[in-house]
C-alpha cells in the first residue's frame, strides 16, 4: 500500500531523491505539505508548483485526493527547453 | 508529416533536416532552428530532465497545435535530454511549406513553446556544482506574443 511522489527539477534537490514512496492508502494535498517538513513543504506550497496525478495535471491542488497506487509529480516552473 | 522525438542520446540536427526537406519535395520554404548548449560563463555541462507522462505528450499537442495553425507539410520537433556539454544539438524544429511565410513562423512558434511552456528542467555544471535554471521572463514575454 503506497503511494508515490515524483520530484521535478530542484524539488529533487531539496527531497533529496527524485522519487519518494508514501506508505499510505489516501493522500491529500494538506496532508503532503505537512508530511514533507518544513524546507519541502514549503517549496511544494508554492502557487507556481503544479501537480499531476497520474499523468494528469490537477487543476486544483486543494482538492487532491491521491489512492493506493497513485503517482504524484511535484512540478516547479519550467526552466525551457 | 508529423514526427516528434524525445532522445536521450546525442543527434545530428544536419541529417535530420536534410531527411525532412527529402522527405518533402512538394514543399516550397523548409525553415529549421537549432538549439545547442552555450559555452562560457565556466559551463561544463548542461542537463536537461523531463517527467515522461506530460513531456512527450506535451510535445505532440505543440506539433498539432502548429499544424492547424499554420499551413504546413510538415513539422519535425526533436528534444535531447539528459546530459549534453557546450556546442551539443539541444533541440531542433524543421517547418516545410508550400509558401516560406508559414514555415518561419511555425518554427518560432514552435520553439517559443518548447522554451516556455514544455515540461523540461534544466541545470548546468559550473565549477564543479550543479546550479538550476530558472524561469526567464523573456521566455514568458515571447510566448505571450501567440495568445
Amino acid at each position: 500500500m503506497a503511494i508515490r511522489l515524483v520530484f521535478l527539477g530542484k524539488l529533487a534537490d531539496l527531497a533529496g531523491a527524485p522519487q519518494r514512496e508514501i506508505a499510505t492508502a489516501t493522500l491529500g494535498w494538506a496532508d503532503l505539505l505537512a508530511g514533507c517538513g518544513a524546507e519541502l513543504g514549503g517549496a511544494l506550497a508554492s502557487e507556481k508548483v503544479r501537480v499531476a496525478l497520474n499523468g494528469v495535471i490537477v487543476a486544483d491542488k486543494a482538492s487532491l485526493k491521491a489512492c493506493d497506487g497513485d503517482e504524484l509529480a511535484l512540478l516547479p516552473p519550467v526552466s525551457g527547453g | 508529416m508529423r514526427d516528434v522525438r524525445l532522445l536521450e542520446t546525442g543527434f545530428d540536427p544536419a541529417a535530420e533536416l536534410a531527411g525532412f526537406a527529402h522527405a518533402h519535395p512538394e514543399a516550397g520554404g523548409i525553415a529549421s532552428f537549432v538549439g545547442q548548449v552555450r559555452a562560457g560563463q565556466g559551463v561544463t555541462a548542461l542537463e536537461l530532465s523531463h517527467y515522461a507522462p506530460l513531456t512527450l505528450p506535451g510535445m505532440e499537442q505543440l506539433a498539432d497545435e502548429a499544424l492547424s495553425r499554420f499551413d504546413l507539410m510538415g513539422l519535425q520537433l526533436i528534444h535531447r535530454v539528459g546530459q549534453m556539454t557546450p556546442g551539443d544539438p539541444i533541440v531542433s524544429v524543421c517547418a516545410a511549406a508550400r509558401h516560406r511565410r508559414d514555415a518561419i513562423a511555425a518554427v518560432d512558434f514552435a520553439m517559443d513553446h518548447l522554451k516556455g511552456d514544455a515540461w523540461f528542467w534544466k541545470r548546468e555544471l559550473r565549477a564543479g556544482e550543479w546550479h538550476w535554471i530558472e524561469p526567464r521572463e523573456q521566455d514568458r514575454d515571447d510566448l505571450a506574443r501567440w495568445k
